[in-house]
């Protein structure tokens, strides 16, 4: 690992001011950013610590829109979303292990957008805004593909506003050693319609399944996905799964998500 | 910059920088040897300790952020007397080479601390994050069911 100082602010003004340099990056629970500095795949000059931040953590229900504190962890969540919204709590008390939901965070699962990670697929699928020091941004412009996000320089999650859902759940197939998803579909419905998200599988990262939102939106049933498939086409591959077996998951962890939503 | 923190009810001063890994202050500064280092890059749960109360993975902790006391398998035990965890441990001989056993029991404790009476899903779910090459995980597996028990004084668990 390269030197590299340390700072700890308690206000989003101070973090977003000690970001400001352009040599600095923002350290949430360090699941990722630490281990990958370890590889010497990242050497930032400077880590703004958000864990010492109270308004970034927290969950709170603000009328239909359930509103998680970018740096608050997934123990957290999985216990404090579990009355509003039990789809959310499911996922993140499947992330990782213990120790890795003592520690990891929403706002940093997203900004990282692993192709492989399960709070994008939330995010997607509940048609979330990202909010940051600066601005909203939707789910459906923030995730970029593999590890790649809307987000600017410097810009910092502070909130993520996701829509409760009258009925949601996440299939995770899990990847033993990783424990990530090996592919992971979000399902929730919602009056307007269903959405559909998929992680784990695509080369493109997260991603929403539009025909199946089509026949959910119509028939909330696990049946009305008979006859749908997704191409194998742009799908990862990788020593864990072909790109046919990841776009096979798709409809299995599909139908086994609305199966446990309805 | 001086840093405080207590490890099992101790208070220290630490001069060393805030980046620094909770492990390597624990280990090379405290002297506390018993957490071990086995990858450094939160895949093996060898270094797992309490922080407040939950299991964490000190080699991703930094130093400043530790946000409340740590535990550490130095301190599990009162005194001469050993935790229940500790006792089953050695009551199933868990431990081959031993090198993954006090990030075991830290995670175990964790979990017996949350559901004392866990089934065998359960404790597969919680302990699967913390690796043991030795393949020592149907002895831990009974070795948790065996406290549980004695913590909840004989009941099944
Ligand atoms: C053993 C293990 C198993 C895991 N299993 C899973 C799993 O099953 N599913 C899953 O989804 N994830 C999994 N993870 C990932 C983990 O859950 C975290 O979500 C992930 O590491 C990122 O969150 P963090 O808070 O640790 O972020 P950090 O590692 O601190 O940061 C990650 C990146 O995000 C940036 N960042 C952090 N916070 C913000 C913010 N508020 N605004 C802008 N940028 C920010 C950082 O600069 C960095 O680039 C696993 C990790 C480990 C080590
Ligand atoms: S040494 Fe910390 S997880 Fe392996
Ligand atoms: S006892 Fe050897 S690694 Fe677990």
């Amino acid at each position: 690992m390269h030197a590299f100082e340390f700072v700890k602010p308690s206000s989003i003004a101070d973090a977003v001011k000690a970001l400001a340099s352009g040599e600095a990056i923002p350290l949430s629970g360090g699941q990722t950013l630490i281990p990958s500095m370890k590889a010497r795949l990242n050497a930032p000059e400077v880590l703004v610590s958000l864990t010492g931040i109270a308004e970034m953590k927290g969950v709170c229900r603000d009328g239909d829109v359930l509103v998680v504190g970018a740096a608050t962890t997934h123990a957290e969540v999985a216990r404090a979303a579990a009355g509003d919204f039990p789809g959310l709590a499911g996922l993140a008390g499947k992330i990782g292990d213990p120790a890795v939901r003592s520690r990891g965070t929403i706002g940093g699962s997203l900004a990282n957008n692993d192709p492989s990670a399960c709070y994008p697929a939330a995010a997607l699928g509940t048609g979330a805004r990202i909010v940051t020091d600066r601005r909203e941004i939707a789910a459906d412009d923030f995730f970029q593909g593999m590890f790649t996000t809307a987000l600017k320089e410097g810009e910092v999650i502070t909130s993520v506003r996701l829509p409760i859902p009258e009925a949601s759940a996440y299939a995770k197939f899990l990847q033993p050693a990783s424990r990530f998803a090996l592919t992971g579909v979000f399902v929730a419905k919602y009056a307007a319609g269903v959405r559909v998200a998929v992680t784990g599988a695509s080369e493109g990262g997260v991603f929403r399944w539009a025909e199946a939102e089509a026949a959910l939106s119509s028939d909330f049933d696990s049946e009305a996905l008979s006859g749908l498939s997704v191409a194998a086409e742009g799908m990862i591959s990788d020593l864990h799964g072909t790109p046919e077996y990841r776009a096979h998951l798709v409809r299995v962890m599909t139908r086994r998500a609305v199966a446990a939503a309805s | 910059m001086t840093i405080s923190l207590t490890v099992n009810g101790t208070q220290f001063r630490t001069d060393a920088p805030p980046e620094t890994p909770l492990l390597w202050v624990l280990r090379d500064e405290l002297g506390l040897s018993g957490t071990k280092y086995g990858c450094g890059v939160a895949a093996c749960g060898a270094c797992t300790v309490h922080v407040d109360g939950q299991a964490v993975r000190s080699c991703q902790v930094a130093l400043a952020d530790v946000w409340g006391d740590v535990t550490t398998i130095e301190g599990l035990a009162q005194g001469e007397r050993l935790a229940p965890l500790q006792e089953a441990w050695i009551r199933h001989q868990v431990a081959q080479c031993g090198f993954c056993q006090s990030g075991q029991i830290m995670q175990a404790a964790d979990l017996l601390a949350a559901n004392p009476a866990p089934s065998d899903d359960d404790i597969d779910a919680a302990m699967a994050g913390n690796l043991c090459r030795c393949g020592s995980y149907s002895a831990i597996r009974a070795a948790i069911h065996d406290a549980a028990r004695a913590m909840n004084g004989g009941r099944a668990g």
